[in-house]
This record gives C-alpha cells, structure tokens and sequence, in this order.
C-alpha cells in the first residue's frame, strides 16, 4: 500500500477556485451540471466537487479505499484496485446491481439513471493518465498545492509533520488514514471533519471484514449441513423401519 | 382433464378478479415497456441516495415467503415425517413461482438486464451478492427437479421419474444447503452498511434473523395458501377433500409457532447483547414500525398460536398465518427500505411503474399456481404409509383438484 499513490487535501490550503473542479470535467469529458461550482454535487456527471463550510473549503471525491467495500460487494467484479492505489470501475462487466452504491462508506458512486445503458460514475484517480506518467488533472492544475500527489507514505509523512508543526492551525486527525480501513485520499482541516460534510464515525477495520466474518462460515454451513441432513436421513428412516418391524410384531 | 374439456365460456366469463387481474396486467406490460426503453430514471423512484428500493425489498420478501419448499421438503424427505406429504407440492410449486417472480424482478431491476449472465463466468467469490446469484441459479434448478414429477406424471413420461426418484434425496439435501445459504445472505448483504442502515435493525446476526424469519414466514405462507385452497376447492367446510387435514395445519403452526420465539428471544438477545435497549423507547417512525413488526409479526402470532383451542382452530391459524406474512413483509421493507431511509436523507416511496410491474409479476404468479393447481396432481395424500398400512385405503386416493372444481 505504501508504495501505491494518492491525493492529500489540505483543507487550510485550499481557496476555493474549482479549478479542480473544471479539470475534472475536462479530462472526463464530462458536461457542465451547475452554474455554481460550489453549489454542485456528486453525480453521474461530476466526480469531485468543492464545498463551502464557513469560509473553507472541503474537496469530495472516491477515497481510494484500501479494502474497498465497492470492489468487494460487486458480483461480477467490475470495481477493481489498480496498481495504482485507484479504485477503478469497468463497464463493459457491470450488470447494474448498484450494490456498491449501497456498500460504500462514504457514499461515493452515482450512477447514470438517465440512459438505458447506464454505468457507475466516479473519480478514478485518472488512472490512466497515471499510467501514462502524467499527474491526476486535479492536483495539476491545483494553484496552491491543496491537492498532492504522491508515494501513499510520504503524504502520510507530510500530513502528519503539518499536524506536528502546527497544532494550532490542524485538528489533530488525518481523515482518511484509518476511516474504513483507510484509503488513499488523505484529508487535514482546522476542524472536526464532520463540520465538512466528511462522513465521520466510520470504523477503522475494512468495511469487507464485516461480511467476511458471515461469508467464512459458508463452507462449513454447507458440509456441516450436508452431513447432518443425510445422517438424519438416515436415523429417521431406520427409526421408522424398526418402529414398523415392531408393529407387525406385535400384531402378530 | 384435458386442454379440449375446458369450456370457453367459463374463461371468458368475467369476474370482478378477472377483470382487475387483466387491467393489472396490461398496466404492468405498459411499464415493462417504459422501464425497459426509457431507463430506471424515468420511470423509477430511485436515484443517487436511493440505490434500491420496492425492487429489491419485494424481492427478499418473495424469497422469504417461499421458504417452505425447503422446510417442507426436508421435514417430510429427510426426517420423514410422512404426515405433512400433502404441503410437499404446494411448498414446493409457491418456491418454484416466488422463485421466478424474484429473478423477474431482479433482471428488471438491473441497469444492465443484457449483462445478466455475467456472474456465470464473472466470478468475484467475496461478494454476497456472488453467493446469492448463484445459490439462486441452484435451488431454482432444484425446485425444477423437485417438481418436474408432477409434471411429467401428468403426461406418462416414466423414464426420466425413475431417474429423478434416484438422486431425489440428495436433491433435496442440496435444496436445503442452498436455501439455507441464500436465505441467510439476504441479511448478510447489510452486513457492509453498519452506518446507513438503522441500528433497530443492523445487527451482526441479521443472517440468522433472515434464516429464522423465512421458516416461520414460509410455513406461515403454505398454511395460508391451503386455507384459501380448501376455500375455493372444496364446498364443505374443511379440508377433507384436499387431503389436507386440520392437525396438519396444526402441526406446521407449531412450527411456526417455534421458530418465532427463537427469532424473537435471538432478537431480544441480540438487543440485550448490544445494548440496544435504549432504541426502543426513542420516538420516531423507525422505532414505531419496529414495534409494528414485532407485535404483528411476532407477539400476536406467538399469543395466538398459545392457546391449544386456537391452534386447532383453522379459523385462527389462517389468522395468524396472515399476521406472520405481514411481519415479514413488514420486516424485509424496514431492512431494505425504511431503515435506510434516515441516513440516505431522502424519502422514497416507489413509483407507479415500479409498483405496477410488481403488482403484474404476483397476479401472473397467482395465475400460474392456480392454473397448476386445477390441472396437475398438486396434492397427495399420504400414500407411503398407507400402502404399508393398507389399513385406510380411502385416505390413499390421490385427489384430482380440477375434478372436485368442475
């Protein structure tokens, strides 16, 4: 994981701009949705918004989950990690169960409910522009470095040396380091992140463990099972054989 | 009786349920066609916050619902307790239609209905809703298999029954497996959501509170279903003529009866164990559905079902059979719908569309089992035992439903 790349977002760092916002939709071919980018939100035609709290500014985008409750639900395994650290969706494998809708944490994935062949709409990470040796288009264009790329242990390290240094100007509290097993969007604020619209109270294990735990005991369910129903089939009719035996016995 | 016996003038002939069927119907093929050509966003109630909605919840109710081709199945093949042979069909044909009324409903569901074979050969094995698919794919072949002798009867195919009768019993046992798995991963589904969905109830054993529901709901359901069988097959009062008889009824109410004080001590364990307590007496419209649930669900049927008179009182039994469907109902709409509706911030109520796609799958279900039903030998009596006994020959008779009904 530490290898693997991410985003950190300062939120003391960030003014406001949307120019995030705009590269997003330009790199995603992605249609304007609002007139006012700090009025919009999520949705199959916006995969990162900027948000207004009383004079700061909170990024909302796919946290990049470690363990992903999305790719963990879905049957046909379109949501997969990349190499990347990405969270990335395929299409063509999709069937439309919306089940990672329901999964995820942080309430993340829309869908196109518009079209008769609608897919899962999220931030990738630009995964592909990654690949191609490129920056994700939001932290490229971010004037004020809100938005860092970067090696996930050296965001960590950045964020945490920030907190360290000035304990005044941080809540003590990476956002996105531990939440839902944590991910690869990392966020730091002046205040609690519940106050941003962050979705707080998550646990910190992997939402995926949760149904692991019933998922593990489906093979035992099933040999166990097997084995008790046919031994009872077997006791019940040997009982009800000897049980007539002596019936006829005894009418005799 | 053959197809040629079947008087045109009695099918034409208009009822009031007739008439509402068709006209639900022809509503529900409308809004097939606009779900289908216009998308779920035009013609559903869902969206971003909403994800699934009458859907999916009508969805885990006909699987709990059908649970008795199962319970059923395994009481009378695997513990052989002949007596309740009679429910076997009717268990076993409600599973075989809720079954396909549930896949119905799943591929229109799907934002993608062409990609539905994709779990075939796309397999992410972590994934419920994985084991469910498959389990469906399963138990559906199962019930095939478990009722293809009735049809097959019918027509005097003898080769392929000596067949089925061989692997019948590991049929069943792997019927029971794989209800008991999916049955189960129905709660296990919300497993993943421990913040969204109300904590009334989220619970680490929703998989065995789904399990234990489902067996009370589903006898619950046949018992149901042969009252209203007995009802409109048979002019004297009583089951007589079905083969059905009152302490059979008794009987799987008493199964019923059983596994609704260990869903509801296991519920009150769970809550106990949790320390959920204090749930129950914050107001709110969770918390009043929740006692909704639970008293018309649980408490009144377990009452009833006390009183020795009352259990052996066909009158009540339905009663309370109708007050355990509506539990469960009630119950697998909290979970899917109502529980989630606090932290999605968004109230949903489905869609005409929706609800009339719906309304058409249970009508053509209903048609369908009344159709097996008047021409297929639906119930049996105990044969098995007789023919050792020999001692009631009259009782072994296999009464022909669509007889009685001409």
């Amino acid at each position: 994981m530490l290898n693997e790349n991410g985003i950190l977002f300062d939120v003391t760092l960030c003014v406001g701009c949307g120019a995030c916002y705009d590269a997003c939709k330009e790199v995603n071919n992605l249609p304007e949705t609002n007139d006012d980018y700090l009025k919009d939100h999520l949705s199959g035609n916006t995969y990162t918004v900027v948000e207004e709290y009383d004079d700061m500014y909170a990024r909302k985008l796919c946290m990049h989950c470690n363990d992903p409750a999305c790719a963990s639900v879905c049957l046909v395994g379109a949501i997969t990690k990349s190499s990347t650290g990405a969270v990335v969706y395929d299409a063509d494998k999709c069937i439309g169960c919306r089940y990672c809708m329901q999964a995820c944490p942080h309430g993340v994935p829309r869908y196109e409910w518009g079209t008769t062949q609608p897919r899962i709409r999220k931030c990738s990470l630009c995964d592909d522009r990654v690949k191609a040796g490129k920056l994700p288009a939001c932290v490229e264009v971010c004037p004020t470095e809100a938005s860092m790329y970067g090696k996930m242990d050296q965001l960590i390290e950045v964020a945490k040396n920030r907190l360290k240094n000035n304990p005044d100007k941080y809540y003590q509290h990476i956002y996105g380091l531990e939440e839902a097993g944590g991910g690869h969007v990392l966020v730091i604020s002046p205040v609690p992140f519940e106050q941003l619209g962050y979705v707080s109270k998550l646990p910190s294990e992997p939402m995926p463990d949760l149904t692991m735990k019933a998922m593990e005991k489906i093979p035992s369910v099933a040999v166990g099972g097997g084995i008790f129903l046919s031994a009872m089939f077997w006791l019940t009719k040997r009982k009800n054989e000897l049980a007539k035996v002596k019936k006829s016995t005894n009418g005799k | 009786m053959k197809i040629t016996d079947l008087k045109i003038n009695e099918i034409i002939k208009p009822t009031f349920w007739k008439v509402v069927s068709v006209i639900i119907v022809i509503m529900g093929l409308f809004s097939t066609y606009s779900r289908f050509s216009k998308g779920l966003g035009l013609t559903t109630n869902l969206h971003d916050s909403v994800p699934w909605g009458l859907w999916i919840g009508f969805d885990f109710i006909g699987v709990g619902l059908a649970a008795a081709g199962f319970t059923i199945a395994a009481t009378v093949h695997i513990f052989h307790i002949h007596k309740y042979e009679p429910l076997v069909r009717p268990a076993i044909l409600t599973a075989f239609l809720g079954y396909s009324v549930v896949v119905c409903l799943l591929i229109v569901d799907l934002g993608r209905p062409e990609h539905f074979w994709h779990p075939l050969i796309m397999w992410n094995v972590h994934s419920v809703m994985f084991e469910i698919t498959w389990c469906l794919i399963c138990y559906t072949t199962v019930l095939v298999l478990e009722f293809a002798p009735v049809v097959l009867e019918k027509f005097k195919i003898e080769a392929p029954v000596k067949i089925l009768k061989i692997i019948s019993i590991p049929v069943v046992i792997a019927g029971v497996i794989f209800s008991t798995l999916h049955q189960s991963s129905f709660g296990s589904l919300y497993l993943i959501v421990p913040g969204k969905l109300h904590p009334l109830w989220y619970s680490s054993l929703l998989p065995v509170h789904f399990y234990i529901s489902c067996i009370a709901a589903g006898l619950s359901m046949i018992i149901f279903e042969s009252y209203l069988i007995a009802r409109a097959f048979t002019k004297e009062d009583g089951f007589s003529h079905t083969g059905l008889k009152i302490e059979i009824l008794s009987g799987a109410s008493f199964g019923v009866l059983i596994a609704l004080i260990v869903g509801f001590l296991l519920k009150m364990y769970d809550f106990v164990d949790n320390g959920k307590l204090y749930l129950l007496t914050i107001p709110s419209t969770e918390t009043y559905l929740f006692y909704l649930e639970i008293i018309i669900g649980t408490l009144v049927p377990i009452f009833l079902l006390s009183y020795k008179n009352l259990i052996e009182d066909k009158k009540w039994i339905y009663i309370t059979s109708v007050c355990v469907i509506s539990g469960l109902v009630l119950n697998r709409l909290n979970v899917s719908i109502t529980g989630l509706a606090s932290s999605s911030g968004v109230d949903y109520f489905p869609s005409f569309d929706e609800i009339s796609i719906t309304m058409m799958l249970v009508v053509l279900a209903m048609f369908a089992f009344r159709v097996i039903a008047k021409n297929f030998t639906l119930f049996v009596s105990d044969d098995s035992e007789n023919l050792v006994n020999n001692k009631t020959p009259a009782a072994s008779k296999q009464i022909i439903l669509s007889e009685r009904y001409e």
